[in-house]
C-alpha cells in the first residue's frame, strides 16, 4: 500500500482518537479489567491497556456479538410479520490495539460465515469495522502465529498497523484503502520516520515456527479413528466452553427465539449436547470426540472447504482453558503422531 | 511426593485401583490433571501449591468413570467434595480411594468415616482474607452491589466454564439445556447472564463446597465464588449446616427444621 | 412527580391464601387494586425464578403467601418453601436486588382481612420504593 513509513506521537494519537470519535465512530480498545485484559469501548488512547501479550478475550464481538438480534417477528390476523435488521443502525467502529494474528482472524470468521450464503448482519458489521492493529514486540510460549501463517508484524487483515516506538510513539503503516481513509486529513499529526524508527523488524516478538499446518491436516487425516489417542488428549477437558468464547475464529452459534426477536449467540462445539438431536441421539457423547472435532474443524476441515485456517496461533484458548488444554502442544502431538 | 508417588505406584502395581487421578506439571509451570494407569508413569504426580484445581470434578465425568476403580489425589476441597457427593450417592463407600499428601507423606483413605475424620480436623474455615473481602462486599450499599453485579455478567458470555469446572455441577442434562419450557434464556444479554447466575447460586447452596474453581475458570475473570459463599453464609447461620462434612447428610433445601427462622414473614 | 401505580404479583397457595383472598371479595373488604394473584396448589410449588421472571415482566413488587406453618395442605411444601425463600433473599440482597420489593407471608383460608391488609401495605411500600426500572432496564440490555 503505502510504501513511506510514517510516525506518530502520543499526543498525535490522542487527537486521531478524538477526530474518529467524532467522526462518529466508536473505539474499542483493549482495558484492564478485574485482573483481566478485553476489549471495551475507549475514548482516549490513554485507557487502552496494551500491556499483556494478549487480551484474554477477543474482539470478535465487534463483528460477532455474543448475542444479536437476526430481525423481529410479530403476529397479528392470523399471518407473521416480519421485521428486518436496519444494517444503517450498527455502529462504525474503530478497532484499536489488536496483535496481527486478530486481524487476521477476522478473515477466517468471514470463511465461515460468509461460506455459502452472505451472511448480511455480519458482513454489513465488518464493512463499518477499521482495523488498528499494534504488532507484537513480546510473545509467550503460547503464542504460535508463525505456525500458522502470521507473524508478530504482520498486516493481513488490518487497515493500518503500528508499531511501538516507545515513549508513546507508533510507527505507522498504512495497509489498506480503508487504513488511508482514516488518516485522511492527519497529515498534520504524521511524519516520516526517520533513521531507526523506520527497523520495524528488530522491533518485533520472535515467534518460533513449530509445526507445519500442512503436516497437522495430514496426520488428523490419518488420526481419525484412533480413540486412544483422543482419549489421552482429551481426559482431563472439561467440555466448559471457553476455549470456543475467547477464540477469534470460533463462529459456531445458537438461535433462540425470545419476545419477538430471532436472536443469534455464541455457542460451543465443546458442550456435551452440542450436537444433541431432537431424535435423543448424539453423534458425538464423548468429550474425545468433541475435543477431535475443535482440531479437525479448524486445520482439516476449514482448509479444505473454506481454505482457510481456523486458527491464527493467538494462544488464547491454551490461556483461558482451566485445565491447560495448551492446543499447541496437542498440535505438536499430532504432528508427531506416528500413523 | 515420593511419598505419593511410590504410593501410586504400588495401587496401580497390585491392581486395587485403575487409574490414579493427580496433578503434573503443565505448561506455564502451572499443575494440571493427569490419568495415570500404568506404574511406570507415577514419576509424573506432583503436589505443591500449584495444585489447586478440584480435581474430584472428574469423579462424574464419564470418561473417567470408565476407566475403573481410582484414587484420587486429594486436597482439602476435593476431600470435602468427595463427603458431598457420597451424601448425594454419587460416590459409595470403598469405591474410591483418596490420596491426602501430608508432612512429605500421604495418607490413604479408604472409607468415608476416614475422610470425615480428616475434614474435621482440617475444619476449613473461610479465612480471615475471605471472611473481610464477603464482608466488604456486604457492607456496601444496595446500589453499589447492584451496579456492581450488573458490570460483571455483563461480560459474562455463558460460555458454562463455571458450571464445567464445579464438581457439585454433574447433572447429564442442566435445566438450561431443556427448551421445553426455556427456563433460563440461552443468550449472553443481560437478563439471560443474572438469571444463569442465579439459578446456578440457588442449585447450588447447601451442596457448594468452596473450591473456588468457578472463579478460577471463568474466562471473564468475575469472581462467581462470592455468590457461592454468601449463600455457604447464609445456610450456614440459619440452618446450622456446612456442606461437605458428612458422608451422610440431608440436602439443606430439601430438609427442614419446624423452627426455621420466619422473622421476614409477616 | 405523578402518583404512579405499581404493579404487584402475587404468588399464593390454593388452600390458604387463595381462599383467603376469596374471602376478602365474599366479605365485601375493599383493598388495592395492584395486585395480580397467582394460583399455586402449594407455596413449595413456587420456584424461586418465578419472582425474578415477575420483575423482567414489569412488576415493581412481589407477594409470596400460603399456609401458615403446620397448616400445609401438603404437610410439608410450606416448609421447604420458607427454606427456598431465607437463602433466595440473602441472594438477592447480595446482588442488589431490594427485598423489601418482595413480601412474604401467611394467610389462611380464614383471614380474609388480612389478606386485604397485606396487599395494601404491600402497595404502599412499593409505591413508596418507585417503580422497578433498575430491573425492567436489564431486559434488552446486552443484545447487539
Amino acid at each position: 500500500m503505502d510504501n513511506e513509513l510514517r510516525s506518530i506521537d502520543h499526543e498525535g494519537l490522542g487527537t486521531l482518537f478524538s477526530r474518529w470519535r467524532a467522526g462518529g465512530r466508536r473505539i474499542l480498545a483493549p482495558r484492564r479489567e478485574n485482573e483481566k485484559t478485553d476489549f471495551a469501548e475507549v475514548q482516549a488512547p490513554g485507557e487502552a491497556c496494551l500491556d499483556p501479550v494478549q487480551t484474554a478475550q477477543s474482539a470478535k464481538s465487534a463483528v460477532f456479538p455474543r448475542v444479536e438480534e437476526l430481525f423481529a417477528y410479530r403476529r397479528r390476523d392470523g399471518l407473521v410479520e416480519l421485521r428486518e435488521r436496519d444494517l444503517a443502525d450498527l455502529p462504525a467502529t474503530v478497532l484499536f490495539g489488536v496483535r496481527p494474528c486478530d486481524a487476521a482472524a477476522l478473515a477466517g470468521l468471514a470463511a465461515i460465515l460468509n461460506w455459502d450464503t452472505a451472511d448480511r448482519l455480519f458482513s454489513a458489521r465488518r464493512e463499518k469495522l477499521a482495523v488498528v492493529a499494534v504488532s507484537c514486540t513480546r510473545s509467550d510460549e503460547r503464542c504460535f502465529c508463525t505456525s500458522v501463517g502470521g507473524g508478530p508484524g504482520a498486516r493481513t487483515g488490518s487497515d493500518l498497523l503500528l508499531t511501538d516506538l516507545g515513549g508513546g510513539g507508533y510507527l505507522v503503516e498504512t495497509v489498506s484503502d480503508r487504513g488511508r481513509a482514516l488518516l485522511a486529513g492527519a497529515e498534520d499529526l504524521l511524519r516520516p520516520a526517520a533513521g531507526r524508527e523506520k527497523d520495524k523488524e528488530s522491533r518485533l516478538a520472535r515467534v518460533e515456527k513449530r509445526f507445519d499446518p500442512e503436516r497437522v491436516r495430514a496426520a488428523l487425516q490419518s488420526l481419525f479413528d484412533d480413540e486412544v489417542f483422543w482419549t489421552e488428549q482429551s481426559l482431563r477437558c472439561l467440555g466448559c466452553g471457553a476455549c470456543a468464547y475467547v477464540c477469534p475464529t470460533c463462529a459456531c452459534f445458537d438461535i433462540q427465539d425470545e419476545d419477538g426477536r430471532r436472536l443469534r449467540c455464541w455457542d460451543s462445539c465443546g458442550h456435551a449436547l452440542f450436537t444433541l438431536h431432537t431424535s435423543g441421539h448424539n453423534p458425538r457423547p464423548l468429550q474425545s470426540q468433541r475435543w477431535r472435532q475443535r482440531l479437525m474443524h479448524k486445520f482439516s476441515y476449514m482448509p479444505e472447504r473454506q481454505e482457510a485456517l481456523g486458527c491464527v496461533g493467538c494462544g488464547r484458548c491454551s490461556r483461558a482453558c482451566p485445565v491447560d488444554m495448551d492446543i499447541l502442544e496437542h498440535l505438536l502431538a499430532v504432528a508427531e503422531a506416528k500413523p | 511426593m515420593e511419598a505419593l508417588r511410590n504410593k501410586a505406584r504400588e495401587l496401580l502395581a497390585a491392581g486395587t485401583v485403575k487409574v490414579v487421578i493427580g496433578y503434573e506439571r503443565g505448561s506455564a509451570g502451572a499443575a494440571r490433571a493427569v490419568f495415570v494407569r500404568d506404574a511406570a508413569r507415577a514419576g509424573s504426580l506432583i503436589f505443591d501449591e500449584t495444585c489447586r484445581q478440584n480435581l474430584a470434578v472428574y469423579l462424574m465425568k464419564p470418561e473417567v468413570r470408565r476407566l475403573g476403580k481410582a484414587a484420587l489425589v486429594a486436597a482439602p476441597a476435593a476431600l470435602r467434595t468427595v463427603l458431598q457427593l457420597a451424601a448425594e450417592n454419587q460416590v459409595q463407600d470403598g469405591g474410591l480411594l483418596l490420596l491426602a499428601p501430608e508432612n512429605g507423606g500421604v495418607a490413604v483413605l479408604a472409607e468415608l468415616s476416614a475422610v470425615e475424620a480428616r475434614v474435621a480436623a482440617q475444619d476449613p474455615e473461610p479465612g480471615r482474607e475471605e471472611r473481610e473481602e464477603l464482608a466488604r462486599y456486604e457492607a456496601m450499599t444496595l446500589e453499589q452491589r447492584r451496579d456492581f453485579w450488573q458490570e460483571q455478567f455483563a461480560r459474562c458470555s455463558k460460555c458454562y466454564a463455571c458450571r464445567a469446572a464445579c464438581p457439585l455441577c454433574y447433572c447429564a442434562r442442566c435445566t438450561v439445556e431443556c427448551n421445553q419450557p426455556q427456563w433460563i434464556p440461552v443468550p449472553a444479554h443481560d437478563l439471560g447472564n443474572l438469571e444463569w447466575n442465579v439459578m446456578r447460586a440457588m442449585h447450588l447452596a447447601g451442596r457448594c463446597i468452596d473450591c473456588g474453581d468457578c472463579s478460577r475458570a471463568c474466562p471473564a475473570g468475575i469472581p462467581l465464588h462470592l455468590l457461592n459463599r454468601k449463600l455457604i453464609a447464609v445456610v450456614r447461620g440459619s440452618f446450622a449446616f456446612r456442606a461437605g462434612r458428612a458422608a451422610k447428610s440431608d440436602n439443606a433445601l430439601s430438609t427442614f427444621r419446624p423452627d426455621d427462622p420466619e422473622d421476614f414473614i409477616r | 412527580m405523578a402518583e404512579f401505580d405499581p404493579k404487584i404479583v402475587a404468588f399464593v397457595c390454593n388452600w390458604c391464601t387463595y381462599a383467603g383472598a376469596d374471602l376478602t371479595g365474599t366479605s365485601r373488604m375493599k383493598y388495592s387494586p395492584q395486585v395480580s394473584v397467582i394460583r399455586f396448589p402449594c407455596t413449595g410449588r413456587i420456584d424461586f425464578m418465578l419472582l425474578l421472571k415477575a420483575f423482567a415482566g414489569g412488576a415493581d413488587g412481589v407477594i409470596v403467601s400460603g399456609c401458615h406453618p403446620n397448616d400445609c395442605h401438603y404437610s410439608s411444601g410450606n416448609f421447604h418453601a420458607r427454606r427456598r425463600w431465607i437463602v433466595f433473599r440473602g441472594l438477592l440482597d447480595f446482588l442488589g436486588i431490594d427485598v423489601r420489593r418482595v413480601r412474604f407471608s401467611w394467610v389462611s383460608a380464614a383471614e380474609g382481612a388480612k389478606w386485604a391488609q397485606l396487599v395494601n401495605e404491600t402497595a404502599e411500600q412499593v409505591r413508596a420504593l418507585g417503580p422497578h426500572r433498575s430491573y425492567q432496564r436489564l431486559r434488552g440490555l446486552g443484545v447487539g
